[in-house]
């Protein structure tokens, strides 16, 4: 794959061509909406959901808090279970470790579940670069894959695509990846899916090594959990004789039972379902049944320097859900590639610099990549405060300096967001159904001047953020 | 390398952490209800039934007597000519199937011949009522997970005791040791432009045979 982040443009350059492309806009806009009215229905069906996100956030933050501690159960449980466990400080360091144990396989490919850690560590590069394909196997990953293309969404990466896009795709590639697609492939969805089941069994069967991503690691068992909607995660932790799991250090939950919150906030969140189909669980290697050699990859890069920050370390509760970027405006309106990483939307917006730094001008940028309208918080189900994170961020960009490119690369986000008035108009909408939840005061000491005299966030719609923008913006611009 | 590197990764942990008071914590409030819905058994399985179909599984109810006539039916209208069996499935449940050719899983059994293989057939460790789940944990009369995963026809039983009603009724009922399988519904993608289109890898067609003295 071809396609890249790096070097990307930054947030407001990408995002005015994001928003000129009118198949883009209307296909974002159709899935985000339609996403969002399901997943409130399905919230809607229980009674304790406010309880149940009060759990999952109290159970992360009480894991961060004692993250050495989880870690180092887990790694035991694992280790005890007939798993390996490495460590990787940073992106290199991890790929190095999964290429190394594919070659001491004598493998030359592998397979793979969609996994937002292996798309930020750019393993499948970093794979190819020593001559070994890895095959992605979810459908949105393949066509994704198949157009040498990169994912905009963290559920539906192929958000972008419609179905004669897709058709014409997996005509086109196919042949060169494997078994070419049928002869007359119309487009629609059940015959696509079809192909790709054909496409893809071949890879399953003939398959050694898989590599995942995990939604949980339980501490006190070493148990992994994948969710997942196709079967083709089924497919990758059962059929290989060796798996490789790269999960972030942040994924790590204490106990057992705390899947039965997380198993229930997951799905409903996500994919609006009251289960998504197929949950796989497993504990190290088990005798006849799955892989026999299971490896465990613990991920730092950037985790630590993201936990160190009182105020942002909250980002890392995230249990990519996806529930904020199909609520949030300026998402829908820029599209996900404009964010310039895997985690795109609000998430992405205060994921991202953390894990990368500020240093670049799409790092600098994406705080500014917000309305401030609050809409994700409200949906997030582990309740991560983006707006009080977002607001945070900007200060540390303003203290870099007037004249900073960085800084300037805010100003021009900032820009972007009021040349887009539709964008502002559904933030407010937003922003006045979530008024209770909005931060009103930020808990921030420190050199805020430049943004906020007060500490105070105005409360809307009383004051606009437009005008509230407007004010503040003018007070840092020389 | 890598001891180094774990050595380094908890270092930075604990830097990061340098604010966060060593005390204990209290114990967690776990303000969430233990079920959504009433704990009797005809509640329960109806629940069941109903969040199972909405998944698009095909939900079939029998007593124990007519377990086996009901699995030879969905047999034949899925035109089945081979099933592979767990090795200790109950006896009986394949008295009514004649004309089909048995395989037994185990070692022999590999994906490779899997994958021309009708249906299969299976009990299960579980099922929770709440969110339409079926959980197989590799458990008596499921057979490895293989077993249920490349065939593209799978007939789950479910005994009435089997069912509860939510996740917090399930996971202290389920061992962590043992790998598991949780199916809700058949495979399913909406990847194409959010059309919901079943069975993309996993079995196409979901059949659930939910086993009670009197079903309704
Ligand atoms: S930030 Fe919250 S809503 Fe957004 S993906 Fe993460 S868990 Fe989901």
């Amino acid at each position: 794959m071809s396609g890249t982040y790096l070097g990307m443009p930054a947030f407001p350059k990408a995002a005015a061509v994001s928003t000129q492309n009118a198949q883009l806009r209307a296909n974002l806009t159709h899935a985000t909406h339609t996403i969002r009215d399901k997943r409130a229905k399905a919230v809607a069906e229980l009674a304790d959901w406010a309880e149940l996100r009060q759990a999952g956030k109290e159970i992360k933050d009480r894991t961060l808090r004692r993250l050495d501690h989880y870690l180092l159960q887990a790694e035991a449980a694992v280790t005890a279970a007939g798993g390996t466990v490495h460590w990787a400080q940073a992106a290199a360091e991890a790929n190095r470790i999964v290429a190394d144990l594919v070659k001491a396989k004598g493998e030359r490919e592998v397979v793979k579940v969609k996994s937002m850690a292996t798309q930020e560590i750019g393993l499948n590069e970093a794979l190819a670069a020593e001559g070994i394909t890895a095959y992605e196997t979810d459908l949105a990953e393949l066509i994704v894959q198949l157009g040498d293309d990169l994912p905009s969404h963290i559920l539906v990466p192929a958000i972008h695509r419609n179905r004669g896009e897709i058709r014409d795709i997996f005509r086109e590639a196919m042949s060169r990846w494997g078994r070419p697609a049928p002869e007359g492939l119309t487009d629609s969805p059940a015959e696509l899916a079809e192909a790709a089941r054909l496409h893809l069994r071949e890879k399953f069967l003939r398959a050694k090594v898989a590599v995942s991503g995990a939604n949980f690691l339980v501490a006190e068992t070493g148990s992994l959990v994948v969710v997942e909607s196709e079967g083709n995660g089924r497919m990758c932790l059962t059929l290989p004789e060796t798996l490789i799991s790269v999960v972030g250090i942040e994924k790590v939950v204490p106990t057992w039972r705390d899947l039965e919150v997380f198993l229930q906030l997951l799905p409903r969140s996500s994919t609006a379902e009251r289960m998504n189909p197929y949950t796989s669980i497993w504990t190290g290697t088990t005798r006849g049944d799955g892989p026999s050699d299971f490896h465990l990859v613990l991920l730092d890069n950037g985790r630590t320097d993201t936990l160190a920050d009182e105020v942002g370390r909250q980002a890392l509760r995230c249990i990519r859900c996806s529930a904020c970027l199909n609520v949030c405006p300026v998402y829908e309106r820029a599209g996900g590639h404009a964010y310039g990483s895997p985690y795109p939307g609000p998430i992405g917006a205060i994921l991202t610099p953390q894990l990368r730094g500020l240093t670049s001008e799409v790092d600098a940028s994406l705080p500014y990549a917000s309305t401030l309208c609050g809409a994700c918080y409200e949906v997030c189900p582990v309740a991560i405060d983006i707006p009080e994170v977002l607001v945070h961020l900007r200060e540390q960009v303003a203290e870099h300096g007037t004249g900073h490119r960085a800084e300037r690369a805010a100003i021009k986000a900032a820009t972007w967001l009021l040349d887009h008035p539709a964008a502002y108009r559904t933030a407010l909408r937003a922003a006045a159904r979530t008024r209770r939840l909005q931060p009103r005061r930020l808990p921030l000491p420190g050199p805020a001047k430049a943004w906020s005299d007060t500490r105070d966030l105005p409360t809307m719609p009383e004051q606009s953020f437009r005008d509230w923008w407007k004010t503040r913006g003018q007070e840092n611009t020389p | 390398m890598t001891t180094d590197s774990r050595e380094r990764v908890l270092a930075r942990i604990r830097t990061a952490l340098g604010d966060v008071p060593a005390t204990d914590e209290p114990p967690l409030r776990r303000g969430y209800l233990p079920a959504h819905v009433t704990e009797d058994r005809p509640t329960l399985l109806a629940v069941l039934a109903e969040n199972l179909a909405e998944y698009r599984a095909h939900v079939n109810h029998a007593t124990p007597q007519q377990l086996p006539e009901v699995i030879g039916r969905l047999l034949r209208e899925h035109d089945t000519r081979s099933l592979a069996v767990p090795a200790d499935l109950p006896p009986g449940w394949l008295s009514a199937v004649g004309g089909v050719r048995m395989l037994t899983d185990g070692p022999a059994l590999t994906a490779e011949r899997l994958d021309g293989i009708d249906s299969a057939l299976t009990g299960c460790a579980l099922a929770v009522a709440e969110t339409g789940t079926i959980v197989l944990d590799a458990g008596p009369g499921q057979g490895r997970r293989i077993l249920t995963l490349v065939p593209d026809h799978h007939i789950c039983v479910v005994r009435a005791d089997q069912v509860v009603a939510s996740l917090p009724r399930a996971l202290p009922l389920l061992d962590p040791t043992r790998p598991q399988t949780w199916i809700s519904g058949p495979s399913a993608t909406s990847d194409i432009e959010l059309d919901r289109v079943e069975g993309v890898h996993g079995p196409r067609r979901l059949d659930v045979v939910l086993v009670g003295e009197a079903p309704r």
